[in-house]
């Protein structure tokens, strides 16, 4: 039997490329799929902790995360498509209207 | 073999998200992407969860990825994606980030303890989770359907033209 802590370094690792995708890119359109990234590592984590622990709330959590995650991308790709009708870019180093 | 599909499932989904940000075209990134989602769907079925391995490939990979993939070619990006200037600071961090759960998942080692003997299972997958959903979850399943309410109508309020459009006021000063 692979041991829990298998799945959690996998996750980690998943969770941190999603982190730096964030940080290095500079399309809305790649940072929004790096969030993609992370909710997937969370999913990856709770599905292998229900199985271990022996029980279904962990599935049902990811059911959860799955309908926050699929309203999460409605929204912003609409965000998206209206900035780049306002601004005609989706890089976000000339997003700076709010920058101080 | 479970270790051995454990492997090999494991390795795509590292590569493979690691190509997702590697790309520098969007659509392979997505592409990427939609590979990555089969292979946790592989995982998914391999820790029993077969009902959540088929709602990871419809919703995920059958509707998200579709999503994402119609905005990439509707807006026709042009070959401006560079990275930031701070690249090697965020690989930095990411990579502290990485090694810090590594070490504390492979020292502390607590999980392990918790784990408990698997008891036999009296129905599916699918009829579990469905039993659950609607008894102990059933205030957040109803929750969960105004998310959704709410999303939709924001995403059609937010797409709509002249939201943000010439004709629309704050963005167009800043021009």
């Amino acid at each position: 039997m692979i041991p829990l802590s298998y799945y959690m370094i996998l996750s980690a690792i998943v969770f941190v490329t999603g982190v730096v995708g964030v940080l290095i890119r500079r399309n809305i359109i790649m940072i929004l799929l790096s969030i993609e990234l992370m909710l997937n590592a969370t999913n990856i984590n709770f599905v292998a902790f229900s199985y271990y622990l022996d029980n279904i709330a962990g599935q049902v959590f990811v059911f959860f995360a799955l309908t926050v995650a699929a309203a999460e991308v409605a929204v912003g790709l609409a965000i998206i498509i209206a900035l780049h009708r306002g601004k005609a870019t989706v890089n976000v180093a000339e997003l700076n209207l709010m920058k101080w | 073999m479970a270790t051995l599909s454990f492997l090999y499932l494991g390795t795509v989904i590292a590569l493979t998200a690691i190509l997702v940000v590697a790309f520098r075209k969007p659509v392979y990134s997505v592409m990427a992407l939609l590979v990555m989602f089969f292979h946790i769907a592989g995982l998914f079925v391999t820790l029993h969860a077969e009902f959540l391995a088929a709602v990871q490939l419809i919703v995920y990979a059958g509707a998200i990825l579709v999503l994402y993939l119609f905005v990439v070619m509707l807006l026709n990006v042009k070959e401006d994606d560079s990275y930031q200037r701070q690249v090697k600071l965020g690989l930095g961090l990411g990579l502290l980030a990485l090694t810090q759960v590594v070490y504390i998942v492979s020292t502390a080692g607590a999980p392990e303890e918790l784990v408990r003997e698997k008891t036999a299972p009296v129905a599916g997958n699918t009829e579990t989770i469905g039993h659950a959903l609607y008894t102990t979850y059933l205030f957040p399943f109803e929750v969960a359907s105004l998310i959704l309410l709410v999303a939709m109508i924001g995403a059609i309020l937010l797409a709509k033209k002249g939201i943000m459009g010439p004709d629309a006021g704050p963005l167009k000063e800043s021009k």
